[in-house]
């Protein structure tokens, strides 16, 4: 980062955006943080006054739905801003750059900005036969991953797959995927899980970056501000949950009048996300407002939690299925140990002495 | 191993090794029992002793007036567990998986009293193996562990339903490892009687009959 690139203050003067609409957003993501009214203002002093950031965002075993969710956010909203503000570059999807030019731009960001750089990765890291099951310019994941690593100031880890390996460590897990933390140890990582993350909750946490460098992390790394809270306990149908007053199926009396989603296999109570209070679509909505369970795409190995239409107090394989036989082994069990047992109990009945009447009387 | 691996394992692997280990054991125990057979009647038959047994197994299920404090305490319990254990409605979507079918539940206001009434119960009765010091005598190890892997589930269960002490997700984790040690425990220990009890009181009651003594 060199002086002369603008600070976000000149960008502002020159987009036209007033002083009250980027408090406005600053106040937005302080609250949805939870933090101090005070910190808004802060944060948008020290907003105004940083330079362009560089991020070099690499897509590793993904979908591009973290990328679609990202930008969604953004057509004119001032979270565009930030965007604009941050110098991304370097990312597949949205670089106009592509083959050597696109590898070169990479190669640029890490030389211009060594140790500074902000590392975003989505998507998970194929380690099986070699990481050959992806490669960008001929480079494994596996190896770019390490190489932009060892120069970054910090690592976001965009995503389900790049937190916890997502959908690509689904059993069996046929590329041997792993997440971004199974392989760097030596750097601050940020995961912002969901698939895909909320786009409200990535620019969060990018403005708190910024300003007040990495934000406070739960035990699985997730900003606090935003996993802090189960989508359960968030939830507007928990009235319904503390009634017992379940939907049966998705479209029974109960689902119609808005009742609890527990019993079709929401996994609302175990998941940690911010849908439920800041919601998706600019506010509009989130899956259980909509009518279907949380499926706890921002908990690691959602996908191999037994059924996203299995409720949470359920079996996630099915054990019953293994009783029948368990029963036949039991009975074949306790058959042997009977037999077993005739012999002890012919001896021990053939060892009694009968008692007389002459025994009785002492004779 | 993070809460949601835990979870997903007590709910994966973990409750199906312990289903089979409970199965196959408490099958055993049955069979083992009912493979003994029962000694050859060597006086005359009195009477049949089918009645009888039925009728044991009824009365010495009515609490007697002699240390009735002990007794309702464990009548409060028993209760409390059956009602806990089979009609929350949480509960009730696992039986209803496992078996295709199950009883409607009760809210969850019922089962929480009769949680905390069961925890008072049981920590009432442990008190008792402490300060009677006929109990003290008789209880050994093996009594303050079943004790334990029977009152575990109970207050794991509460706690995870309040949000209580530590994340839900870690807590509802700890609930399920809770039960699932407790079905672990069932066939190999003192807690058989769950099963046994009846057979127990039938044999005991038939063989009076048998003999005509009236239970």
């Amino acid at each position: 980062m060199t002086s002369e690139k603008p600070v976000l203050a000149d960008e502002l003067q020159r987009r036209g955006i007033s002083r009250r609409s980027f408090l406005k957003f600053c106040s937005s993501i302080a609250s949805a943080m939870a933090m101090s009214p005070a910190m808004a203002s802060e944060m948008a002093e020290k907003l105004a006054y940083t330079r362009r950031q560089s991020v070099i965002w690499l897509s590793f075993q993904e979908c591009t739905g973290c990328t679609e969710s990202i930008t969604r956010a953004h057509k004119p909203s001032l979270e565009s801003l930030i965007f604009d503000f941050v110098s991304l570059d370097y990312h597949h999807t949205l670089q106009a750059a592509s083959g050597d030019a696109a590898e070169h731009a990479r190669e640029m960001a890490m030389h211009d900005n060594g140790g500074e750089y902000l590392l975003i990765v989505d998507g998970s890291i194929p380690l099986k036969d070699g990481g050959v099951y992806s490669t960008i310019a001929g480079i494994t994941n596996l190896e770019m991953l390490k190489q932009v690593a060892a120069d970054a100031a910090a690592i976001v880890s965009v995503g389900t797959c790049a937190a916890y390996g997502g959908l690509p460590r689904a059993d069996p897990n046929p590329t041997g995927a792993v997440a971004v933390s199974d392989i760097i140890s030596d750097k601050p990582i940020i995961n912002i899980p969901g698939c895909p993350p909320m786009p409200v909750v990535m620019t969060g946490v990018l403005a708190h970056v910024l300003t007040f460098g990495i934000p406070e992390l739960d035990s699985l790394g997730r900003p606090k501000a935003f996993f802090g809270d189960s989508i359960h306990d968030r939830c507007y149908r928990r009235p319904f949950y503390d009634r017992g007053q379940f939907a049966k199926s998705f479209d029974d009396e109960g689902a119609r009048k808005g009742w609890c989603l527990y019993e079709l296999g929401c996994k609302g109570p175990t998941t940690h996300n911010a849908c439920a209070t800041l919601k998706w679509n600019n506010g509009t909505s989130f899956p259980i407002q909509s009518g279907h369970g949380c499926i706890g795409c921002s908990e690691p190995d959602f996908w191999d939690a037994g059924g996203f239409y299995k409720a949470l107090s359920t079996g996630a394989d099915n054990p019953g299925q293994w009783a029948g036989n368990a029963m036949l082994a039991g009975v074949a069990g306790g058959a042997a140990a009977a037999y077993l047992n005739r012999g002890k109990k012919k001896q021990a009945s053939d060892a009694v002495e009968p008692v007389t009447i002459d025994d009785m009387r002492g004779k | 191993m993070n809460e949601i691996e835990l979870l997903n394992w007590a709910r994966g692997p973990g409750l199906t090794y312990a289903t089979i280990f409970m199965v196959f054991g408490l099958t055993l125990r049955v069979i083992e029992i009912l493979a003994m057979g029962r000694d050859k009647e060597l006086a005359e038959v009195r009477a049949s002793g089918v009645a009888n047994g039925w009728r044991m197994i009824l009365k010495r299920s009515i609490p007697e007036p002699r240390n009735w404090k002990y007794i309702t305490a464990a009548y409060i319990w028993h209760i409390g567990l059956l009602i806990v254990v089979f009609f929350f409605i949480p509960h009730t979507q696992l039986f209803r998986d496992v078996f295709g079918w199950w009883f409607g539940g009760v809210p969850s206001f019922i089962i929480d009293f009769f949680t905390v009434l069961s925890i008072a119960a049981l920590l009432y009765t442990l008190v008792q193996r402490f300060t009677d010091p006929a109990r003290r005598i008789l209880s050994r190890m093996s009594d303050y562990l079943a004790w334990l892997v029977t009152f575990l589930p109970f207050v794991t269960g509460y706690m995870a339903f309040h949000r209580l002490g530590t994340d839900y997700t870690l807590m509802l984790a700890l609930h399920i490892l809770s039960v699932e040690l407790l079905m672990v425990a069932l066939p190999i220990s003192k807690l058989s009687h769950a099963v046994t009890f009846f057979m127990a009181r039938y044999y005991t009651g038939s063989s009076f009959g048998r003999r005509g003594i009236q239970a």
